[in-house]
């Protein structure tokens, strides 16, 4: 791999490989913020999350709760006039963060017992995939 | 001809049992019988989306390998999701093709095709004959159909329909009589698995949906996501009885007076 000396780099150029998108593309036109439908929740906007990519403040995203908020609906990728899908990078940042052993984001006993009988499989069996290694 | 049935998880839960019977009772009554898949195994319920893991390639995979090219039918439009762009990407990614062929011991069969089962009723059958099999129209019941995500995006992978003026769930709905409502957020996300660490995310997300539902005139929203039906019935407008949200089965069934014994059994 590229820029193995300098950890910023490599951290940046881990994120566009294991998501494949480039992320330089962008145009900062903001139609993936507009169309997110979680993005009332976030810290960063999906429009920003491209920007410290670009600028290279990696950091700034991994520190950042946009990743975990992401529910991975596909709207910005759908939507993006340059074709770059954003999902993809959310996952890859979460990956970077959640791949070392031990750095789970959700382990099953902090399900409340009165959520866990009565959500469907399908969440427990998506939450696990997405906050879990 | 047969077609293989693929369930997955949410399906099977007892609470759920309604989607799939009313589901499977139906195909039977119109010719298109659905035969569940020996030993199958939960699909991973979201598709992987870094270039670098593999191994979660693996459990969908093996539901196709098992197929050997035989269309695979499911209910849950996540299962349709996950199957389908794991079918895409073993097509075009020799290197994922490889290792899961490694991974299962089996060679690489082919291009299995995954149908959800409103493509079943749409391409197979066609909705006027879908119209033709309507013994009870649900006619004067206003109707909205709500897609959320999974079936429609992304579109060059899942190519089911239009990914923001999709119709293949109005015409399904036309076509059992209903009078159909057609508004604006029928393709917005509900919040999806969100509702397992961030409820208030889900909850606000789900309101908006059930909301502009309910100002264009819906009475009923039908998904055909197991989760989308979750997460839209934790809202107060659903809890308060104005809104009712079914999945696309259950109208099914109604349309075709299949009674509750028959469908129950």
């Amino acid at each position: 791999m590229q820029n193995q000396g300098n950890p910023v780099k490599k951290l940046h150029s881990e994120i566009m490989e294991r998501s494949g998108q480039d992320f330089y593309k962008c145009i900062q036109c903001g139609k993936c913020t507009a169309g997110c439908p979680v993005v009332s929740a976030m810290d960063l906007l999906p429009r920003e999350v491209l920007l410290y990519l670009q600028m290279g403040q990696v950091e700034k995203l991994m520190n950042s709760k946009t990743p975990w908020i992401c529910a991975s609906c596909f709207t910005c990728g759908a939507r993006c006039i340059k074709d770059i899908d954003l999902a993809r990078i959310m996952e890859a940042i979460r990956a970077k963060i959640l791949r070392p052993r031990g750095a789970n984001a959700l382990s099953p006993g902090e399900i409340p017992k009165e959520l866990l009988q009565k959500v469907p499989q399908q969440a427990l069996v998506s939450s696990f995939r997405k906050y879990t290694r | 001809m047969d077609y293989l049935y693929f369930p997955g998880c949410t399906l099977k839960d007892k609470t759920a049992s309604i989607m799939e019977k009313t589901a499977l009772t139906a195909a039977a009554a119109l010719g298109l019988p659905l035969k569940e898949i020996d030993e199958w195994q939960c699909c991973g319920a979201v598709y992987p989306l870094t270039e670098d893991e593999f191994i979660t390639l693996v459990s969908p995979s093996r539901t196709l390998y098992k197929a050997q090219r035989k269309p695979v039918v499911t209910l849950c439009s996540a299962c349709h999701h996950v199957l389908k762009r794991t079918g895409v990407r073993l097509a075009a990614d020799k290197e994922a093709r490889d290792k899961v062929s490694y991974c299962l011991e089996q060679e690489y069969p082919g291009e299995t095709p995954v149908l959800h089962y409103l493509e079943l009723l749409r391409d197979e059958l066609g909705w006027a004959a879908l119209k033709e099999k309507v013994k009870a129209p649900l006619e004067g019941r206003r109707l909205a159909a709500y897609y959320g995500c999974m079936l429609l995006r992304p579109a060059k992978e899942m190519a089911f329909d239009n990914p923001e003026k999709p119709r293949i769930m109005e015409d399904f709905l036309q076509a059992l009589g209903a009078e159909v409502i057609t508004f604006p957020f029928r393709n917005k996300c509900c919040g999806a698995y969100l509702a397992v660490t961030e409820q208030q995310v889900m909850e606000d997300t789900a309101n908006k949906i059930v909301t502009m539902a309910l100002e264009y005139g819906a009475e009923e929203l039908t998904t055909a996501c197991p989760l989308c039906r979750y997460n839209l019935e934790q809202t107060p407008i659903v809890r308060d009885g104005k809104l009712k949200i079914s999945f696309f089965s259950e109208p099914l069934a109604a349309a075709l007076n299949l009674e509750e014994q028959e469908v129950m059994s």
